[in-house]
């Protein structure tokens, strides 16, 4: 008889775990509030973005025009496609030592697939992911862009 | 009152006053096909939008809401682009059958509107054999699919129609044993009879378990029967493109997905026939006051509500289950709807026999 229960007891769980299924939606379909689509261009003022969405890459400073980018190259080096390029120069530190900083870094928005792996590589957390999406231009030029802004200096203590 | 019973009587014995009776049939002929097709098209865009928004709601996304208030006129602009659109026939089809076959699966869609009660005494041909008139014209549309397939001339169309043959031919089994369930209980295939003898109670009240296991096997058998997903082995887009109407566009398209919806909403107003008791409104017991208010609703609102829970019901299936196997599909049928619902039918049998239901 051990056969005809295992049968029964199949009936039964295929029974419970397709009811299971059917009880999350009809969840989410008595529960309108948990609808997650953005009415993009209607809502454009209020727009919702999740905090991990990755729309560019860009390098905070604060209101000193101070940066956290030693210069390291560990992004460059972690990006896939060749997106950003560093170009870097020597500072004269004030106790005379030569030091090494950023002069220009580069970064390719036409290029860039926005796979995080160059904030991951970052050992400062110099650079993040913006939330800004409209990318579109006219003149690619415009998507070939500096990220630090023009006499920025690196901030005291990083290293 | 107003009601459909009035309206249909009234129209009839003006017809068959003010014409011959031969001429007044012929006019009745073309007032049914009338009301049938506009029902049709009427039901189409409505399911389809039904299902439209169903799926988004169970997907977490807001579903059409552009075209009209609410996107209630999607599907409308939807039908406007089909009709729109040029109806191609590939150059190695089968012209006749490729051409051919939307219009069986639609005629015999529409065939099948024939022995149902749509409310009390509004019915188009009250055949002593309604049930079976049902399984029998049914189990023609796998005729049109197959048609379908093999005149499309490409692989995916014939797969697609070859597992929509097994499928239909092997759930075919397990829904006629659970209506039979019904039938025995009731003890007649006319479907008024089936629909007065739910007065008391409908069936899968007063059946106990066995009817509630048989309404269950003849909702899925259904599912299946329509190719709706998780059956949908005859079209299953990721694998076949679109299974037996891949190489069908514009309008010719259109007829199969109608088709496919109104036989949806025919199996489902059969479910309701059956086992929700058509027409019949909602009685408890000895609640008089209950009974009463239940009454004050009008039959045909009892019996498309019915119906349309049923239909939601089915589209719940659709956006929650994923598709199944075709060896999964048959074990299923033959491993477990089958032998339980042949062994259902007994126990429904000997109900029936010593009279245990209400």
């Amino acid at each position: 008889m051990s056969f005809l229960g295992k049968y029964i007891s199949n009936v039964f769980g295929a029974i419970r775990s397709l009811w299971k299924g059917m009880k999350l939606t009809g969840y989410y379909f008595t529960h309108h509030k948990e609808i997650i689509t953005q009415q993009y261009p209607d809502n454009k003022d209020t727009l919702l973005l999740p905090e991990r969405f990755r729309g560019e890459v860009v390098m905070p400073h604060d209101e000193n025009n101070e940066h956290a980018c030693t210069g390291c190259t560990a992004c460059e080096l972690a990006c896939p496609n060749g997106t950003i390029k560093i170009i870097t120069k020597f500072d004269i530190a004030p106790d005379g030592r030569k030091k090494k900083a950023i002069d220009t870094f580069v970064y390719h928005l036409e290029l860039c697939t926005m796979c995080n792996l160059c904030i991951e590589a970052c050992p400062t957390d110099a650079i993040k992911m913006a939330q800004t999406f409209e990318h579109s231009v006219f003149d690619r030029n415009e998507l070939t862009k500096k990220l630090n802004k023009p006499g920025s200096r690196i901030r005291e203590g990083i290293e | 009152m107003l009601s459909f019973e009035n309206i249909s009587n009234a129209i009839h014995n003006w017809l068959y006053h003010s014409f011959s009776p031969t001429t007044a049939l012929w006019l009745e002929f073309v007032l049914v096909a009338v009301c049938v097709i506009s029902l049709f098209s009427f039901l189409g865009l409505v399911l389809i939008l039904m299902e439209r928004k169903v799926s988004a709601w169970m997907q977490v996304r807001l579903g059409p809401n552009r075209v009209g208030p609410k996107g209630m006129f999607q599907t409308v602009a939807d039908t406007l682009k089909l009709i729109v659109k040029e109806s191609m026939t590939p150059d190695g089809a089968d012209k006749l059958l490729f051409n051919l076959a939307p219009f069986i699966v639609m005629i015999i869609a529409m065939m099948l509107m024939a022995p149902f009660m749509f409310a009390r005494g509004f019915q188009i041909w009250d055949i002593n054999i309604g049930v079976l008139f049902f399984t029998a014209v049914s189990s023609i549309s796998v005729i049109g699919i197959l048609m379908a397939g093999w005149a499309s001339n490409n692989k995916y169309s014939l797969l697609g129609a070859m597992r929509s043959g097994a499928q239909i031919v092997s759930y075919e089994l397990s829904a006629g044993l659970s209506i039979l369930c019904i039938i025995v209980l009731t003890g007649s295939l006319r479907i008024s009879d089936i629909i007065a003898s739910q007065e008391n109670g409908w069936w899968i009240f007063k059946g106990h378990i066995p009817v509630i296991i048989a309404f269950v096997t003849f909702i899925i058998a259904v599912t299946a029967e329509t190719n709706r997903a998780p059956f949908d082995m005859a079209e299953a887009e990721s694998e076949l493109t679109a299974g037996f109407h891949t190489e069908y566009s514009g309008m010719k398209f259109a007829l199969f997905f109608l088709a496919e919806y109104i036989n949806i909403f025919i199996v489902c107003a059969l479910g309701a026939t059956l086992f929700l008791g058509g027409w019949m409104p909602l009685h408890v017991g000895h609640w008089q006051g209950f009974n009463h208010i239940m009454d004050y609703i009008p039959s045909s609102i009892w019996f498309f509500g019915k119906t349309f829970f049923l239909v939601f019901v089915i589209m719940w299936f659709r956006w929650t289950f994923p598709r199944l196997r075709i060896d999964q599909l048959l074990n299923l049928e033959w491993k477990y709807l089958l032998p339980i619902s042949m062994v259902n039918l007994l126990l429904v049998t000997l109900m029936a026999i010593l009279g245990w239901h209400f």
